[in-house]
């Protein structure tokens, strides 16, 4: 496999776009990433579209028709939460296998005010077993997750409030994040419960959004730009039989075997990375995650966060963007945008939430199912 | 019986594939089931085309899952869809065959979650939760604390 470098990176501001439509977004993200990377369409070779909610409608090609119909192939994919990591990463493949120099990865997703995911399709909906026979929505199985580490280790609801105070308040200084407000503690335990332990803030927010990164090989970003970010690893799983999935899902085994293989294929470890960008859509999952890319040992997580080990001036800063709790989630565009985030800070190029002398970062994105996806960026 | 009343019939269905509706029921009553890979032992809810663990085809093994278990995880979900009573305790009951169960569970205090609901025993019944579209009676499996445990 090629070394691979990401080029052009760019997102837009995450929020609800009434009066634009999906393909609009996507392209304005698109031709950010090419602007960026100094190229336009016409030197893109293949594209990656990762969109969610219409994974039946040719998101990639209505987005060529609207930046430059070039006639490259086009792929569209879909992979739950984990759409545009999954894109990113078939972008990173074409070019690492050296069938192509060049690629662009698009992630999208027009949700507006969905609020909590649901929906029975054809199903007769009395047959809906929610609220019934226990809960498949996503606030519940979070609940239940970080519950899982209350039980294992004793972590208190206040601990993970505590993520969510951090994120809020790395929040203020991401202009690209769907809300920007800090909320203290008090603020945080006192808001109405979603599904305990998650209150309020500690959910995040559906939205509309787009990212999108122009991937080349060395000797094309090394023709186009004096800054290339390199893809150390690539990684992504599904998970393993364990014993109580799918019944309740298991978010940790397929993230640590990503972390694992991920690490070893970049020959760098936890203790080497500068930031994390992680799947924090719940702030009970930003701290399960922290034990499974071994930020921490076992048990450890809740002594990570009330020591603050995480905020940005802490040894291993996660989620300096505000993560998916205030920067939104707009599913097919989560992926791409949390590598982009980690391509700013190595760049030096993330403003007021800098991560100072940013060398080694970490993207990690789960879709409920479920596909992990890990990248290892660095200089 | 003439082919008109049979399509008329009200029939007792259950929420969900793996739980069992005897013919006598409600004086038999309902039961979760589940299939054993004959190979390697695991245990899944209803059936079976092969097993997630060790890839065998089968033959698999039909068992009938206890009625009593424990409470491994829990949330208690309060913003939930329209037309349910909410807040409610959505948990995982591990059952003694190595399964677990997503269930609701009655006789705790949803405003008052503690850790001390971990292991808790619980036991199933059956209630008649919703008619569907072609009128059936539709049923489901419940869970409540067993007193004193």
């Amino acid at each position: 496999m090629r070394d691979v470098a990401i080029v052009g990176a760019n997102m837009i501001k995450f929020g609800r776009y009434p009066d634009k439509d999906l393909v609009q977004l996507a392209s304005e993200a698109a031709i950010g990433a090419l602007k960026d990377a100094g190229i336009t369409m016409n030197e893109v070779q293949m594209v990656v579209s990762g969109n969610l909610y219409q994974a039946n409608a040719m998101v990639g090609q209505r987005i060529m028709k609207e930046i430059g119909a070039t006639g490259v192939p086009v792929v569209n994919v879909a992979n739950a939460c984990a759409t545009g990591s999954t894109a990113f990463r078939e972008a990173y493949l074409a070019v690492a296998s050296g069938a192509y120099d060049i690629a662009l990865a698009i992630g999208s997703e027009q949700m507006g005010k969905m609020g909590l995911l649901t929906g029975f399709g054809d199903r007769d909906p009395s047959y809906s077993s929610e609220g019934v026979m226990g809960t498949g929505l996503m606030p519940g199985v979070f609940g239940q997750t970080g519950v899982e580490h209350m039980r294992k280790y004793g972590t208190t609801a206040e601990q993970f409030a505590k993520i969510a105070v951090k994120n809020h308040k790395h929040s203020v200084h991401n202009p690209y994040a769907q809300y920007q407000v800090e909320t203290p503690l008090e603020d945080v335990i006192n808001a109405r419960v979603i599904a305990w332990p998650n209150t309020l803030y500690m959910c995040c927010p559906t939205g509309d959004g787009a990212a999108a990164a122009v991937l080349m090989s060395a000797e094309k970003a090394r023709q186009y730009t004096k800054q290339p970010v390199w893809v150390a690893a690539s990684v992504l799983t599904s998970d393993p039989w364990t014993q109580r999935n799918p019944i309740m899902f298991d978010v940790n085994t397929l993230t640590r075997n990503a972390a694992e293989e991920a690490y070893e294929k970049a020959g760098i470890g936890p203790e080497d990375l500068s930031m994390v960008e992680l799947h924090d859509c719940f702030a009970t999952a930003e701290l399960v995650h922290y034990e499974n890319l071994m930020l921490c040992g076992e048990g450890e997580a809740g002594r990570l966060i009330d020591e603050g080990e995480t905020y940005v001036g802490g040894r291993i800063p996660v989620n300096a963007s505000g993560g998916l709790l205030s920067k939104g989630h707009p599913l097919g565009a989560t992926g791409v945008a949390n590598i982009v985030e980690v391509a700013w800070h190595l760049r030096g190029q993330a403003g007021g939430r800098q991560v100072e002398g940013a060398k080694v970062g970490l993207a990690h994105v789960i879709g409920l199912g479920s596909a992990c996806t890990i990248h290892i960026l660095k200089k | 019986m003439t082919q008109e009343q049979v399509a008329t019939e009200k029939k007792i269905k259950p929420l969900v594939p793996f739980l069992k509706i005897p013919d006598k029921y409600p004086d038999e009553p309902a039961y979760l089931w589940g299939s054993k890979c004959k190979s390697c032992g695991t245990v899944y809810l209803g059936s079976r085309i092969a097993c997630a663990k060790c890839a065998s085809t089968g033959p698999f093994e039909e068992v009938r899952l206890s009625d009593e278990g424990e409470i491994y995880v829990f949330s208690v979900v309060h913003q939930t869809v329209p037309g349910l009573e909410a807040p409610y305790v959505a948990a995982i009951i591990d059952l003694a065959e190595g399964v677990a169960v997503r269930a609701n569970v009655y006789g705790l205090d949803p405003l008052n979650p503690s850790p001390q609901w971990f292991g808790k025993k619980v036991k199933m019944y059956t209630e008649k939760i919703r008619v569907d579209r072609e009128g059936n009676d539709v049923i489901a499996a419940k869970f409540k604390v067993v007193d004193g445990k």
